[in-house]
């Protein structure tokens, strides 16, 4: 099994926004890898980046600001950034797949549930014209929509919103995609239903062998899913190691803090941890030095100076920040 | 009848067999042609001081209950007590004067602000209301409320579309204080908000009803935070209140199908420990057309032949732990 090699690399991604005639970057210098058949989520707040990391990867970045500067976005070795539209339609939908966060903006609502399956079918697989419908109706079942020979005459609007996600799947999965990408899936779910979503993408999973891309801002589904955390704040990389190690062992203060401000059901705390301030704004953002300085409660004054790197501590743990020496651009000479 | 003031005493606010029921027209002359059953009967007491925290999925008629008990809301049925006094039917000045008394936070920052005011004027805005002096005389004291939800002196010159999403929700906060009122519903105060910047809200309402001395209906969908403030919680479904009882009794002790499966759902953030979920199958019912019995039986795991016949009452099953359902009547 050639496990080893990734299926997706993205390799120092900048990808930014002109505004007034400036360009800024919502991305800096973003690279991780997903391995074949395995569940990577990206964790920030919002603002940090991570949905245009995401639309970046698809292509799919407003047209008319927005676009990638410098870097690599590497499917099974072949870069996409260079690719035209015509080329990346025949990779999107069908060895990547994306389901969005809102699944009734992502659904058109004019046209039937079992319309907008087909057509997903009749552009990417050779299957012929009189078993789409067949194929679509057992996609619906695959993901538990019971009722899936009525639900293909029927308008996304006639649906619940965790029945409307659970087309959206089908649809991401109806060509056997190798990679899934997940932005924010269940955030405008309920609790509930929010555990049948996520139990279904990893029994899908399981069953069409795809890596998973999930983007999300909840640590509680991140502990869920995950196989291993990319950990961002401020458009870049700031730690990512295996699940076990961001939760158990986090070396970013970011990190640390993200974790033990929120309110666990277990424990009884008086008072939660905060981190103060918010996410600098993307015109905000500190030149030089450390972007969680103003927020960090490990601050030095070197921090505005020194601008760290993305640098291993540890086998298969990396961390941004100068409290570590593999980050310091001045000590890690043992790497480069 | 000394028992009976001891008991006012007690309960700043009581909710009996509480309804209220939105009209749905259509047809010719938009004809009235059903009701939604948004809030269907619940009954509640808040002690003075408590945070009690009412918790379920969207659609569940929390934020109805949380409106309706303010009196934005004209209740269809029921009654609500607020300190010995019926403030069920009333109207005018009369209920101007308890809208003193119950103030509210909401969740949209966004929206509950107006962005042509002043800060300062936003927070004045209930004082002057109740002529309780001009915007000059009022100045100092509006400022000091700024400072003690943690905002500069100066914000009470800015206007709401300088601030982020949780300074905003400070400015809601300081608002709902100004008239030093008696409970404060807040309605998803901190959904809208990222994790780090919900703890710093959250920390700061539980100072200041510290400090205050205030009574909070906090109302939310995140039990984990709902946990985090309240002393006590009810655990709404579909318009019902299915569970009552202490915030850590109702997570250690969860005795409603619902609230077991509800706790189960939320992902722990702590990897090696994964526990068995109860998944839930389908979705909740429409509150225009709700399920006969139970309201929860289609979709309780372990639902029996009478739960769609009989509808369950809330009892005490333990002291301070009220449930509603069949399996402990």
């Amino acid at each position: 099994m050639s496990n080893r090699e990734p299926l997706l690399e993205i390799k120092n991604l900048h990808t930014g926004f002109d505004i007034d005639g400036k360009t800024y970057h919502a991305v800096k210098d973003v690279s991780f890898d997903v391995k074949p058949k395995e569940v990577v989520c990206v964790v920030g707040e919002s603002g940090c980046g991570k949905s245009v990391m995401s639309l970046s990867i698809m292509d799919l970045l407003p047209k008319h600001n927005g676009k990638i500067d410098k870097g690599q976005i590497l499917y099974k070795g072949k870069d996409l950034v260079p690719l035209n539209t015509k080329e990346m339609n025949k990779i999107r939908g069908k060895d990547i797949s994306m389901i969005f966060q809102e699944p009734m903006t992502a659904l058109n609502p004019v046209l039937t549930i079992g319309f907008q399956m087909d057509e997903v079918l009749v552009n990417h697989t050779k299957i012929p014209k009189e078993e789409i419908r067949k194929k679509s109706v057992s996609l619906l079942n695959q993901v538990g929509i019971s009722r899936a020979e009525q639900i293909v005459h029927e308008y996304p609007h006639q649906l619940s919103g965790g029945m409307r996600q659970r087309v959206m799947i089908a649809m991401a999965i109806a060509c056997q995609p190798q990679l899934l990408i997940a932005d924010e899936p269940t955030t405008a779910l309920d609790v509930t239903v929010q555990a049948q979503i996520l139990e279904l993408i990893g029994k899908i999973q399981d069953e069409v062998g795809m890596a998973v891309l999930l983007i999300t801002h909840d640590l509680g589904v991140v502990a869920e899913m995950a196989d291993r955390v990319v950990v961002m704040y401020a458009g870049q990389v700031v730690e990512q190691s295996n699940v076990d190690n961001i939760f158990y062992n986090p070396k970013h203060p970011y990190t640390k803090s993200l974790l033990s401000s929120i309110p666990r059901m277990e424990e009884e705390v008086e008072v939660l941890n905060t981190i103060k301030g918010i996410v600098p704004s993307l015109k905000n953002m500190p030149e030089a030095g450390c972007r969680f300085v103003d927020r960090c409660p490990e601050a030095m004054p070197e921090c505005r100076k020194i601008t760290p790197r993305l640098g291993e501590t540890e086998k298969d743990h990396s961390v941004r920040c100068i409290l570590y020496d593999a980050s310091h651009p001045d000590k890690a000479e043992v790497q480069s | 009848m000394s028992q009976e003031t001891k008991k006012q005493s007690e309960h700043l606010l009581q909710v009996e067999n509480l309804r209220k029921y939105y009209p749905v027209r259509g047809g010719f002359f938009r004809r009235k042609i059903g009701d939604v059953k948004a809030v269907d009967r619940i009954s509640l007491e808040l002690k003075r001081g408590e945070t009690f925290g009412l918790v379920g999925e969207s659609g569940c008629g929390k934020s109805t209950a949380g409106r309706t008990i303010t009196r934005l809301f004209k209740p269809t049925d029921g009654k609500i007590i607020f300190e010995g006094r019926d403030i069920t039917n009333l109207s005018g000045s009369q209920l101007r004067n308890i809208r003193k008394d119950i103030q509210m936070v909401f969740q949209d920052p966004y929206a509950s602000l107006n962005p042509k005011m002043m800060v300062g004027s936003i927070v004045s805005e209930p004082l002057l209301n109740y002529g309780l002096g001009s915007e000059k005389k009022l100045k100092n004291e509006v400022m000091e409320l700024l400072t003690k939800v943690g905002l500069p002196e100066d914000a009470y010159y800015k206007y709401p579309h300088e601030f982020s999403g949780g300074q905003r929700q400070r400015i809601g906060i300081a608002r709902a204080l100004a008239l030093k009122p008696k409970l404060i519903v807040a309605d998803e105060p901190v959904s809208a908000l990222d994790v780090s910047v919900q703890s710093q809200v959250l920390n700061l309402l539980k100072s200041l009803q510290k400090e205050f001395d205030l009574t909070l209906l906090f109302i939310a969908h995140d039990l984990s935070v709902v946990k985090h403030m309240s002393d006590r919680i009810g655990v709404m479904y579909l318009g019902n209140l299915v569970e009552v009882a202490a915030a850590d009794e109702i997570y250690r002790n969860p005795k409603h199908p619902y609230t077991q499966a509800l706790i189960s759902a939320i992902p722990q953030p702590d990897p090696r420990n994964k526990s068995e979920r109860i998944i839930l199958t389908g979705d909740v019912p429409s509150p225009q057309n709700p399920p006969t019995g139970c309201p929860f039986h289609p979709r309780c795991p372990e639902a029996m032949p009478e739960c769609s016949e009989k509808r369950p009452h809330l009892k005490e099953v333990k002291e301070e732990h009220r449930v509603s359902c069949l399996l402990y009547e």
